[in-house]
């Protein structure tokens, strides 16, 4: 799914939107814990946060992980945005819950990463 | 004989949340640039980037050293900190004295210390309660999993 429709499925303000048409996922890890996050690494696959500190960004990187949807409507600092702004990450931020945007993925065929 | 290419030794501030990881991401892209294969970098990546939250979350200060021979890749973590009391009760997973706080933050899973030892071909912890920790882990360059 391309990042520009998820951005459209979740209703997300961009907030980075380098690559944001030419990018497509099809796999997404969900968790608010960082470790969780590295200890199923899938690269080019989605990150779906409500952490929104430097640490999602952070992980991000090392987990090769080209987009974060930040969920619950937050928002990272303007250090965070500008880290990955430089390094190219895609940020969205959504209204929506943890679960709501799950959900709304998994029924576009985003699968989960294992 | 084995060929050293690279050495880098970085600080690393206990409680120092605003600077935690970066070290973890340099190293990855110092690597990405020498274009050593993506899986390992993925690896050396995760293995320093828990043991850097570590440090931060736990110890009052220590010092990463990153080697890179021809052979493979080393990473040594010393801490000056409380220590371990149990490195086999750490190693479990879920096994987590963080507080709150941290937990906020994302941290906290007690997933660190099995994430480094799964992505280790070596791996060695080692703590002495009131002192400070050791970790070493290397990954071999021609490993793949
Ligand atoms: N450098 C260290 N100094 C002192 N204690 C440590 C250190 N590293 C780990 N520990 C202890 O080992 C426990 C388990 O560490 P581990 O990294 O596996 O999980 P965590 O840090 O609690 O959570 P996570 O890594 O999932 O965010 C920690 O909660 C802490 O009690
Ligand atoms: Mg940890």
């Amino acid at each position: 799914m391309r990042l520009d429709a998820i951005r459209d499925l979740l209703q997300c303000e961009v907030l980075v939107g380098a690559h944001l048409a030419d990018l497509e996922v099809d796999t997404a890890i969900a968790s608010d814990a960082m470790s969780a996050v590295l200890a199923s690494p899938h690269p080019r696959a989605l990150m779906v946060t409500g952490l929104a500190n430097i640490q999602s960004v952070r992980t991000a990187l090392i987990a090769y992980v080209p987009a974060i949807v930040y969920v619950r409507g937050s928002r990272p600092e303007e250090v965070t945005i500008r880290l990955a702004r430089e390094k190219n990450i895609v940020l969205l931020s959504t209204p929506m819950g943890m679960f709501d945007s799950c959900g709304l993925l998994h029924g576009h065929g985003i699968k989960g990463a294992t | 004989m084995t060929e050293e290419l690279l050495r880098r030794t970085f600080e690393v501030l206990g409680r120092d949340f605003e600077n935690a990881g970066e070290t973890s991401t340099e190293v990855t892209a110092i690597l990405k640039d020498l274009e050593i294969d993506p899986d390992i970098i993925l690896r050396v990546g995760i293995v320093m980037f828990e043991a850097e939250m570590n440090v931060v979350m736990y110890a009052k200060k220590g010092t990463m050293t990153f080697i890179l021979t021809d052979e493979e890749i080393a990473v040594d973590v010393a801490d000056e900190g409380p220590g371990i009391p149990d490195i086999d009760l750490a190693m479990q997973r879920g096994y987590s004295t963080a507080s709150d706080e941290m937990r906020e933050m994302g941290f906290g899973y007690g997933l660190g210390l099995p994430n480094i030892k799964k992505n280790s071909d070596a791996f060695v912890l080692a703590s002495e309660v009131g002192k400070g920790t050791r970790l070493h882990s290397s990954i071999r360059l021609d490993s793949n999993g």
